[in-house]
């Protein structure tokens, strides 16, 4: 997640070259795989099994990251809209129609590579319902065989023995067999638990990352940077050596922030003073990435935690990839995923992450695009409310289609949102 | 109607009734069954399906919420963003009016996101009062996705008997699958008139059948429509050369029955459909093996029979395979597709279906509604276009 489609040019991290790098390097790899014999799998970031297809010499590639680059470098309009020609409804997941666009444009890979087809698709069906119809739609385009993971929802926020059993069961006698059929080599599960190792090792990283923001100032962005954070672990690069030292440089970075007492790097450079603190919940938008991130930058806005940044992973309440429990650790991955979690759930974490990360208010970016996520949100937004005394803001966009992106209404909105914090403080009504 | 002026319509006090049933927004008719069964539970559910033989077989009501209608929407807007579907804004209103206070629990089944977070919201806006989501498996291997969904059902046997149902026996069970499948025989009853001979029974009138019994227990719904049977192949018919269409894509949110009313009136006999398609998920009876666990029957059932709809996913043959041969069994010629506005299930799938159709050489036109639309005219003139089209000129 490293471009960017932006009027001015950003400042980055050290990190964020490493991993500019690190997508390079994998979208050369796809763009050989044909030649070199290897093997290609579509999955999903939500319920990924990177470990897996990796332990069996798969190259992964995922069609949401494509879609949002795609959406970060200005091609997604046009993508919709080939999608839209071809009989895809308006009303529908701009992810799913950005995909089949860029596919029936020639599938040029967000870095000007062409992507190979899929020899199969790793169908995990984590949180999110229309990732079973994005499959199909793409199972008759590419007539390959598909692989499907049917992963409970965790209505209560809790892994029943039921739930981890079926998951087990399904990724034993159905998913492995299918991936090793394609890999043409049955799966060694020392490789497996090592690269779960790795995963551990990259995941104890992000976490310290993300906890470093509960310090005044916080030095990172938990969101808008976040999404650079996730890259490589929502990816292609989780349960590897490259993600382990990405991760190891990250957190490096972010403590030497610390030690000097810096905000995070922002558009613009190194943020100033922090004047608020934020909470945020649901996916940015990333046709207009970096104006939105500057819209709440330029106010000295810092996002201290964020839901969307745990869809690849939930990892703050302790779960690792666990090499002695492959598979075990595998499913409840899956289950665990933040979009897989009941709405009640979902408010208890936010709630929890308001307090711990000392969250001056908490803003939601409604997406026209994922039902999943906004599906009740206004009720969240009430809720949290209620129980915080912490007020909220709440906004609407879409993922990649650019026509849902009204860059005045949404800055109004979020300039009166911190106006209105900065009345409170004052202690004036709002 | 096709029943001339001066003859009683043998049918007419049945419909009559169903639509009293359909229309009921208070839910007098459960109302009126917890009366007479005084203890026992009702226990509504979201489309698409549930296996309501687990309920009957407990002593409860399954009741299916269906959501609003056209009736005015206030509080259950402030709930969801413009860009979400009418039912859960409806159902919503209705449960925050009290109109579904006479529920002693809802079940939402897994239909799609929108339906699935609607479940989690009715646990917080309504804690004291019980609720579950029904998993459908998504796997078909009698061993993983089976053996999962026997699970989950007798989860929620465990919810319902804390909560004062009837333990949930195995005779008890077999009766209420005898009773699903006597009702399910006299749907395809009514389908098959429908197929044969659609002036006898308009496809208005067959929806409020099928959906009342929604309302009631299977044996008195498989009654009435054993009575409704025999009372249309008494009505005096005419032949109407219609354009004899499939509808798909509404199996959640429902449209008004005055659309429906108004492709009938387009010149379109629509001899097939997935309305409310919970009644028939599963196609054919639900059978019970020598010495098998009805439970595991039911399961297996939902396995083997399920209906191909948006919401199942299709592992094995071709995305629409099942819909050209519904067209090519009901004789049709051609296929509308009418889903709800922002039906992710239904949008996304209509391409893939389209696709198939093209394939076939089967004509189709599509359009989209909301259960609260009040307007038909452009709907009117365009399953018009599309009836002629198909009559004189054999496509669309």
């Amino acid at each position: 997640m490293s471009a960017s489609a932006t009027r001015e040019p950003a400042a980055k991290d050290r990190s964020q070259a490493r991993q500019k790098a690190m997508i390079g390097d994998h979208f050369d790899r796809l763009a050989r795989a044909r030649d070199e014999g290897r093997k290609v799998v579509y999955t999903f970031v939500p319920g990924n099994l990177t470990e897996l297809v990796g332990a069996l010499g798969l190259l992964p590639v995922l069609p949401e990251i494509n879609a949002l680059q795609s959406g970060m470098r200005g091609k997604s309009a046009g993508y919709i809209a080939e999608a839209e020609k071809a009989g895809h409804s308006e009303d529908v997941c701009t992810y799913v129609k950005c995909d089949i666009g860029m596919m029936k444009s020639g599938n040029i890979s967000p870095t000007g590579t062409k992507l190979p087809p899929p020899d199969l698709l790793l169908l995990s069906y984590t949180g999110c319902f229309t990732f079973m119809k994005w499959f199909e739609l793409l199972r008759q385009e590419y007539r390959c065989p598909v692989a499907m993971l049917h992963v409970p929802y965790q209505t209560d926020g809790v892994v029943t023995e039921a739930m981890r059993a079926y998951v087990v069961a399904q990724l034993r006698d159905e998913v492995i067999p299918k991936l090793e059929a394609v890999a043409g080599r049955s799966l060694d599960f020392h490789e497996l638990g090592r690269r779960l190792a790795l995963s551990a090792r990259a995941e104890d990283d992000l976490v310290r990352v993300w906890e470093s923001a509960r310090r005044r100032p916080s030095p990172i962005d938990a969101y808008f940077g976040g999404v650079y954070y996730v890259g490589p672990i929502f990816s292609a690069f989780r349960g590897t050596e490259d993600a382990v030292a990405y991760y190891r440089e990250l957190r490096e970075e972010v403590d030497e922030r610390v030690r000097r007492g810096e905000g995070p790097t922002t558009p613009d450079g190194p943020l100033g003073q922090e004047r608020y603190r934020l909470v945020v919940e649901g996916p940015p938008n990333w046709t207009s990435f970096l104006d939105f991130w500057r819209m709440f930058s330029r106010e000295g806005a810092v996002v201290v935690s964020s839901t969307y940044t745990r869809v690849g992973g939930l990892y703050d309440d302790g779960f690792r990839h666990d090499p002695a429990r492959p598979l075990e650790s595998l499913a409840e991955y899956c289950l665990g995923c933040y979009t897989n979690l009941g709405l009640p759930s979902r408010v208890d974490l936010l709630e929890r992450h308001i307090r711990d990360y000392a969250a001056d208010g908490f803003f939601i970016n409604s997406v026209k695009s994922c039902n999943s996520f906004s599906a009740g949100q206004l009720l969240m937004l009430r809720e949290l409310e209620k129980r915080t005394g912490v007020p909220g803001g709440f906004i609407e966009s879409d993922l990649v289609d650019p026509r849902y992106f009204g860059k005045a209404n949404i800055e109004n909105r979020v300039q009166s949102y911190l106006q209105m914090l900065d009345a409170r403080r004052a202690g004036a009504r709002p | 109607m096709t029943t001339t002026a001066s003859a009683p319509d043998p049918a007419r006090e049945i419909l009559d009734r169903c639509r009293a049933l359909v229309e009921d927004r208070r839910l007098g008719a459960v109302r009126a069954w917890k009366a007479a069964h005084p203890g026992r539970l009702a226990i509504g559910h979201m489309p698409i399906y549930v296996p309501r033989p687990l309920f009957e077989a407990m002593g409860c009501l399954p009741v299916g919420v269906f959501g609003g209608g056209d009736m005015d929407i206030i509080r259950g807007d402030s709930y969801f963003q413009s860009y979400i579907c009418h039912i859960p804004r409806s159902t919503l209103e209705l449960a925050l009016a009290g109109d579904l206070d006479v529920l002693d629990g809802m079940i939402f089944p897994s239909i799609c996101d929108v339906i699935r977070n609607l479940g989690g919201m009715w646990r917080m806006l309504f804690p004291d009062r019980y609720s579950a989501y029904l998993d459908l498996p998504q796997n078909f291997a009698p061993g993983l996705g089976g053996r999962f969904y026997v699970q989950e059902l007798s989860r929620i046997a465990r919810d319902l008997e804390a909560r004062g149902a009837v333990p949930l026996a195995p005779p008890a069970l077999l009766a209420a699958i005898g009773d699903e499948n006597r009702r399910r025989a006299a749907l395809a009853a009514l389908d098959a008139i429908r197929r044969e001979e659609p002036w006898r029974l308009r496809a208005t009138e067959a929806y409020l059948a099928s959906r009342a019994g929604t309302l009631v227990p299977a044996a008195e719904h498989a009654q009435m429509l054993e009575e409704l049977g025999e009372a249309v192949r008494r009505r005096p018919g005419r032949l109407i050369d219609n354009a004899r269409v499939v509808l798909v894509g509404a199996f959640c949110e429902q449209p008004p029955l005055e659309l429906i009313l108004t492709l009938e009136k387009a010149g379109c006999d629509i001899v097939d459909d997935d309305f409310q398609l919970g009644l028939r998920t599963i196609e054919g009876p639900i059978e019970v093996a020598e010495g098998e666990d009805p439970l595991a029957a039911l399961a297996r059932a939902y396995l083997e029979k399920g209906t191909a709809t948006a919401c199942r996913y299709i592992a094995e043959g071709t995305k629409g395979a099942s819909l050209v041969e519904r067209v090519r069994e009901s004789g049709a010629d051609g296929v509308v597709f009418a889903a709800a506005s922002f039906c992710d299930p239904a949008l996304l799938d209509q391409p893939m279906l389209e696709a198939a159709l093209d394939a076939a050489g089967v004509p189709h036109t599509s359009f989209k509604f909301s259960e609260n639309a009040g307007q038909f005219q452009t709907i009117r003139e365009q399953a018009g276009a599309f009836s002629d089209a198909v009559k004189l000129w054999g496509a669309a």
